[in-house]
């Protein structure tokens, strides 16, 4: 089974976020960057499918130069190679422009299973991979929690998806499609030096993507949320911020006698 | 005209589908609200009480049971004919199954759980990035229809007007060509039975990825039984296995209203907010004086928790 992960260079959980100079984007030349936290759970998904299954995992990700980093780290954790859809405008691309981009770079892939995180940690939209399934023509279901594989003369798949609530639910469907995977659902294998050695032998092919015509989306501003509740913020000593918060939760608020 | 595609499950009405009729209502176009399913349900009913001008029922025998590929074909055909300036929806996980895919069929731009809208030539969007650090203003580009969804919660679902007489109700049949739908659903279940409803505490203490591990959930445990709370999660710590499914609070987990909820390490990321901004009064102690969830807090401590806790199991027993 050949199966294609697509994953985002994201900037780290603990980076301080400042806004650019054009209030348009983030200021992240000097950012530290990761793996997106949602894809990562995709990627061990289909390691493990791989494991099970046999066939190859090919890793995907659509952005500047910079997201080689990201796919040079999903090779060192198994990935057998992968393909960087390059091109500067998809640093703060839509949904679509970024789906269009992995599609070109998978046209000629054709794979039997396309796995995709929840969504970013950045622009968190939940558009791509969905989208990209309507771009490849293939079934799709997202926030999936296992995957069951049928082999044979009809490849399809069982799929246990999340609905809200503590609800769930089966879905069956034919091979190719494509899943968006819920986090938490693996344990995340970390590379080994092993793996980082074997990575640096691994292919990354690039393809180049151009911008389309007209964004379907423009960010006009980008700013600091108003808050929506004034915050009282305690400051002094842990035995000083603790005594005072006590003293605001009895005489203040009335939350506890 | 506005769209409104409400959310039903056999005919019972997601409440979320109400907050979408009041976001819609706040842009000045007449409202037309579009229910999807095998034939009238209760769902259409309660819809024609809303402040709209009509509620279209979207009927065919293959959209009793939600499946993407059927709902996409059905709505990307309504919308065709009908030709709304803008259709609008709830974030939720039904919505984020379908919307992106009905928005690339349609090839019309989308923009995905918003915070709000300012009605405008165009409308301006706003919605939040970098897990709530920053908020951003957008707009979408290219001819109509275009498909927006909100956060659950961003609107009161109490805010959508009523009307003094019910609007018609317009049943339409629904293009669907069965043989293309691809996904064969089976019936939802729950895991297993909730033991604890964490709705009813009056108190909650809850913990994120700020607790670091497994062995430091007992300095939680402790403080919730100085207060007398009930002890929770957030997804990271209950995915780790170190509290149940059970204790978790937001989207994929209960959602509560206490008198009291003290987050301990926790972020704010909105898959946890949605879940706990009910509560009367938030506290939050986190380690990241810019974390989201100060947004919401009624008090905040920027420090370490590890320090924090104990000296307030302290202060409790004084």
């Amino acid at each position: 089974m050949k199966i294609a992960v697509c994953v985002k260079q994201v900037v780290t959980r603990e980076w301080q976020v400042r806004i650019n100079d054009a209030k348009t984007w983030v200021r992240d030349q000097d950012a530290t960057w990761e793996l997106n936290e949602p894809d990562a759970f995709a990627l061990e998904e289909g390691l493990r499918l791989r494991e099970q299954h046999g066939g190859d995992v090919v890793v995907v990700s659509a952005g500047p130069a910079r997201v080689t980093q990201v796919l040079r780290e999903a090779l060192a954790r198994g990935a057998d190679r992968a393909i960087h859809a390059a091109g500067d405008h998809l640093a703060s691309a839509d949904g679509f422009a970024t789906a269009d981009a992995l599609a070109t770079a998978l046209a000629d892939e054709k794979p039997d299973l396309v796995l995709t995180g929840l969504q970013s940690d950045d622009q968190g939209l939940a558009q791509v991979g969905v989208v990209l399934a309507e771009k490849l023509g293939i079934p799709h279901s997202t926030i999936i929690m296992e995957i069951t594989v049928q082999s044979g003369s009809a490849p399809g798949l069982r799929v246990k998806r999340e609905l809200e609530g503590g609800w769930f639910q089966w879905m069956a469907m034919p091979l190719p499609a494509l899943l968006t995977i819920q986090s938490g659902i693996n344990q995340l294998r970390y590379a080994t030096l092993k793996g980082i050695m074997a990575a640096k032998k691994k292919e990354i092919r690039s393809v180049a993507v151009t911008p389309p015509e007209k964004p379907r989306q423009t960010i006009r501003s980008v700013y600091v949320p108003e808050k929506a509740k004034a915050t009282r913020r305690i400051s002094g000593s842990p035995a000083e911020a603790a005594k005072t918060l006590v003293a605001a939760l009895r005489d203040e608020a009335r939350v506890i006698s | 005209m506005t769209f409104v595609v409400a959310e039903q499950k056999d005919g019972a009405l997601n409440r979320a589908s109400w907050e979408a009729v009041a976001a819609a209502a706040t842009l000045g176009s007449p409202v037309t609200v579009v229910v999807v399913g095998s034939g009238p349900s209760p769902a259409t009913k309660e819809l024609s009480a809303a402040d709209v001008t009509e509620v279209i029922s979207l009927e065919h025998e293959a959209l009793g049971v939600y499946t993407p590929d059927a709902y996409v074909q059905a709505l990307a055909g309504l919308i065709a004919a009908e030709s709304p300036a803008l259709v609008v929806f709830t974030h939720t996980y039904q919505a984020r199954d379908f919307v992106p895919r009905l928005a690339a069929r349609l090839d019309r731009a989308l923009v995905t759980d918003c915070t709000g809208v300012k009605a405008g030539a165009p409308h301006v969007f706003t919605r939040q990035m970098f897990q709530g650090k920053v908020a951003a203003d957008v707009t979408l580009e290219g001819p109509a229809p275009h498909l927006a969804t909100f956060q659950i919660g961003a609107f009161r679902a109490d805010a959508a007007k009523k009307a003094s007489q019910l609007a018609n109700v317009r049943s339409v049949a629904a293009a669907v060509d069965p043989d293309a739908v691809r996904q064969r659903p089976e019936a939802p279940f729950r895991e297993a039975k909730q033991a604890v409803d964490l709705s009813q505490a009056e108190r909650i203490v809850a913990v994120g990825r700020g607790i670091k591990s497994q062995e430091h959930i007992a300095l939680a445990r402790q403080l919730a039984e100085a207060l007398g709370a009930e002890l929770a999660a957030s997804r990271p710590i209950c995915d780790s296995g170190w509290l149940p499914m059970e204790r978790q609070i937001g989207s994929s987990g209960q959602t509560v209203a206490p008198k009291l909820y003290l987050a301990l390490g926790i972020s704010g990321a909105i898959q946890h907010v949605v879940g706990m901004k009910g509560a009367r009064t938030i506290v939050a102690i986190n380690k990241d004086p810019d974390a989201p969830i100060f947004e919401i807090a009624d008090y905040g401590i920027t420090a370490d928790l590890f320090e924090v806790v104990p000296a307030l199991i302290a202060a409790l027993k004084e």
